[in-house]
């Protein structure tokens, strides 16, 4: 990072997470953690992650201490891990002397820009999956429910792979918050997420020629053993994960549909076939 | 008296309040408290048996493949095929194990510790021809210091060289478990959550492809672990020798032990395992058998109404927010009624003790060089140390593992789910010791249960009003300024607590 770099702050909140969001992103190849940490993203700009739970220094309210004096300095980026339990007043997830219910809505109001990393955060994900004891909801819902009206972008993906995120943030800074005509549907950047898996899926040839694998392992279309590319958003196919090294359906195992809302339920048997009713459905959503 | 109550317990995994009551700067009585629940386990009920080893993965980001492979067990388990797995299948899953297990003990010795011994202040004005260093010394110094600061204040004796070096070795370790996670990626498919571990085997025939690229990453993190960490552990444990008697807490240990080395032998007992599991007493040399049916688990200080309390075959997991006496998402599992320590300290006292091979040696050469002996590795240096040496043998035997794989064979067996059945999947994982519970009626989940590592380490009071291991290990200890409560912030995060996994 030089003087004349712009830094942009950065505050990470964690709500109802596994944390898996936070370590995919440290898996990022280029820019590594550490450009993330310490160098400029883009020429000119760098990140100033300044509250993130996972690796911070600061603990307890020395800790809390950092998320309010960013908060009162200027605009930040907000960055959200993990869905927002909304049910028994939000209890079932307390931070200092707050809920995570209250916090994100505290936090969001005075942020710039609200990106949702993880398909928790976007739609709800596990934690909301039936019969969402604790209510979960994504953190939109919640900010809509709560009168807030901070832009919000979505990086879903269970976890994303860390270029989705980092490519969003970057686009963030270098052309200011997303328009509507930069989002999709469900509020991610197309120039991530507009590739269908099955469009770009190397198996394609063999859906084509009614090739499927009957059992995991073999050869084939996966699509008999449950696999949801048809109906997500990614680009697994494209990119791989760890720099290409694999990715799931390379590795022999149906896509479970981790990017898209209705995750897992809407997905799930994840080894079953969707029926008429859900493929409806997803081609709906698709159009 | 004074109460004095960290939250959030950061550089851990998950939500964790620690409350404390400190007279004459020493602590009276802590509290672990989970602030979060997800309700996972009652989310699993209902769903198609063969989701479980996907969405139980869920319960954590940093360790999801050892609960990929405590529920694909299960799964086996309740199949009737954990015998038929066959050996690439076997050595996958215990490879892609050791790669977690590398990722994870590294981040925290790194990422999650290290800064409760290296003050950043400290680099500020050292003279330094490494370059690496130099980026952050001038982040450092052009910037508020953030994440890296602000910190507690209190005794970091590292010095400016041993500053430098661990801090060198910060940087260099976020690369290390990268590629630890590009190890389970391999046959994982990506990394956290992969979709490699399965009921049968794993989902990926080892090719030449596969075992080229794993080998070159495994031979680099073994340089890494063999060079810096574990030196670097035993370094910062001689500068902090008193950190060997400061954090004991229980003096009861369990491990059921992990990575399978032959095919399944009947049970879980007699397959012979790479790290092996025991029941360990301090003062004691010999090392008994885990008897599964004396786990239980409590619930009096816990959100969960009855239902929740007993053995996993037998309980649910409701929540009561308005619970009187409650004040923990984390249940209390006891072993005969008592807490027990898990984890890299617990595994590696309860395998030196049964004499298995490869860790009497590693862990004798480092206890030899740490000048410590067997009852001081349950102290907060001590599991920082057995994090290491662990790391240590399960690369060695990754080797092993990696070499044994046949290219081109059968990764996985084939088998029909069947409409009825049960099951218990029992696996290392790098925080102690993990089980899972299934119970499949008409085709569906009709229960599961996890009693997890945190669950153990992080549990709150039992109903005899025991505390649990990490509760005990803060308490009597000292706390020389309650604002800036560093030493239990250390003993705290030598359990490297997962909360997300204690709680589910």
């Amino acid at each position: 990072m030089t003087n004349k770099s712009k830094v942009h702050p950065v505050i990470w909140l964690q709500g109802a997470a596994c944390t898996g969001c936070a370590i995919s992103l440290m898996n990022s190849p280029y820019p590594k953690l550490k450009n993330l940490l310490l160098d400029e993203l883009v020429p000119g700009e760098s990140l100033g992650l300044k509250f993130m739970a996972t690796l911070m220094g600061g603990t307890g309210e020395l800790a809390l201490e950092v998320l309010e004096r960013t908060k009162s300095e200027k605009k930040f980026v907000l960055v959200v891990d993990g869905a927002v339990p909304t049910g028994e007043e939000g209890r079932f997830c307390t931070v200092g002397k707050e809920t995570f219910a209250d916090q994100v809505v505290r936090l969001a109001q005075s942020a710039l820009v609200v990106v949702n990393i993880g398909t928790c955060s976007s739609y709800g994900g596990i934690p909301s999956g039936h019969p969402n004891l604790t209510n979960c909801i994504s953190v939109s819902d919640q900010l809509e429910q709560r009168g807030i009206s901070t832009p919000t972008v979505n990086v879903p993906g269970c976890p994303p792979e860390p270029s989705w995120f980092v490519d969003t943030l970057a686009r963030i800074i270098i052309s200011g918050i997303p328009s509507g005509e930069d989002l999709d549907d469900v509020g991610r950047l197309k120039e991530v997420y507009g590739t269908l898996i099955h469009d770009s899926c190397p198996r394609r040839g063999d859906f084509t020629t009614g090739k499927y694998a009957r059992n995991i392992g073999d050869e084939g279309c996966l699509v008999e053993l449950g696999c949801k590319g048809p109906y997500t958003n990614s680009p697994c196919p494209d990119r791989g994960w760890h720099e290409g090294l694999n990715w799931p359906i390379k590795n022999n195992h149906p896509c479970m549909g981790c990017t898209e809302p209705g995750f897992p339920d809407l997905m799930s048997p994840f080894y079953e076939k969707f029926g008429m009713e859900e493929s409806e459905e997803m081609y709906r959503r698709l159009k | 008296m004074k109460r004095v109550s960290i939250d959030p317990i950061t550089r851990i995994e998950g939500h964790l309040k620690i409350e404390l009551d400190i007279d004459s700067d020493r602590v009276k009585s802590a509290r672990s408290s989970g602030t979060l629940f997800r309700g996972l386990e009652e989310m699993l009920r209902g769903r198609d048996p063969r989701d479980a080893q996907r969405v139980t993965q869920r319960v954590c980001g940093v360790c999801p493949a050892a609960h990929a492979i405590a529920s694909a067990q299960a799964l086996d388990d309740a199949y009737g095929i954990r015998g038929e797995v066959p050996p690439n299948g076997r050595l996958e899953r215990n490879l892609m194990l050791g790669g977690n297990f590398i990722h994870s003990h590294v981040l925290h010795f790194y990422h999650l510790s290290a800064l409760d011994y290296l003050n950043p202040h400290d680099l500020e004005d050292l003279q330094l021809e490494d370059v690496k260093i130099r980026d952050l010394q001038s982040y450092l110094k052009s910037s508020d210091g953030a994440p890296f600061t602000p910190e507690y204040s209190g005794d970091y004796r590292l010095g400016n060289e041993i500053s430098a070096a661990l801090a060198g070795d910060y940087l260099d370790a976020l690369e290390v478990r990268k590629k630890a996670h590009q190890m389970v990626s391999i046959f994982g498919g990506k990394m956290p959550h992969n979709m490699g571990t399965i009921s049968g085997g794993a989902t990926r025939r080892p090719d030449i492809d596969s075992i080229t690229k794993f080998t070159s990453r495994l031979e680099e993190i073994k340089e890494f672990i063999e060079d810096r960490y574990l030196p670097g552990v035993i370094e910062v444990a001689k500068t902090y020798k008193d950190y060997f008697k400061i954090g004991k807490g229980v003096s009861n240990f369990l491990e059921y032990g992990g990575f399978y080395l032959k095919r399944f032998e009947g049970s879980h007992h007699n397959t012979s395992k790479g790290l092996e599991g025991g029941i360990a007493v301090e003062g004691e040399s010999s090392v008994r058998e885990v008897e599964l049916d004396r786990i239980t688990e409590a619930i009096e200080h816990s959100w969960y109404d009855a239902e929740a309390r007993g053995h996993p075959t037998a309980t649910r997991s409701v929540p009561a927010v308005d619970k009187e006496g409650g004040y923990s998402w984390v249940k209390a599992p006891r072993y005969k009624g008592k807490p027990h320590e898990v984890g890299p300290a617990a595994r590696m006292k309860i395998n030196y003790l049964k004499g298995n091979d490869l860790v009497e040696r590693e862990l004798g050469t480092a206890m030899e060089k740490a000048g410590i002996g067997i009852d001081q590795l349950n102290s907060v240096m001590g599991r920082h140390l057995c994090r290491a040496v662990e790391c240590k043998c399960i690369v060695n035997m990754m080797e092993g593992w990696v070499e044994d794989l046949v290219p081109g064979d059968p990764s996985c067996a084939r088998y029909e789910v069947p409409e009825e059945g049960k099951g218990v999947g029992l696996a290392s994982a790098p925080r102690g010791t993990l089980g899972h519970w299934i119970k499949i009626e008409n085709g569906q989940i009709s229960n599961y249960q996890l009693v997890v590592p945190t669950t153990w380490n992080a549990s709150p009071r039992d109903e005899q009003g025991t505390p649990g291991p990490m509760e005990q290990a803060l308490m009597g200890e000292e706390i020389d300024d309650p604002d800036n409560p560093l030493e239990a912030a250390r003993i705290v995060r030598s359990f490297d607590p997962c909360m997300a996994c204690a709680v589910h």
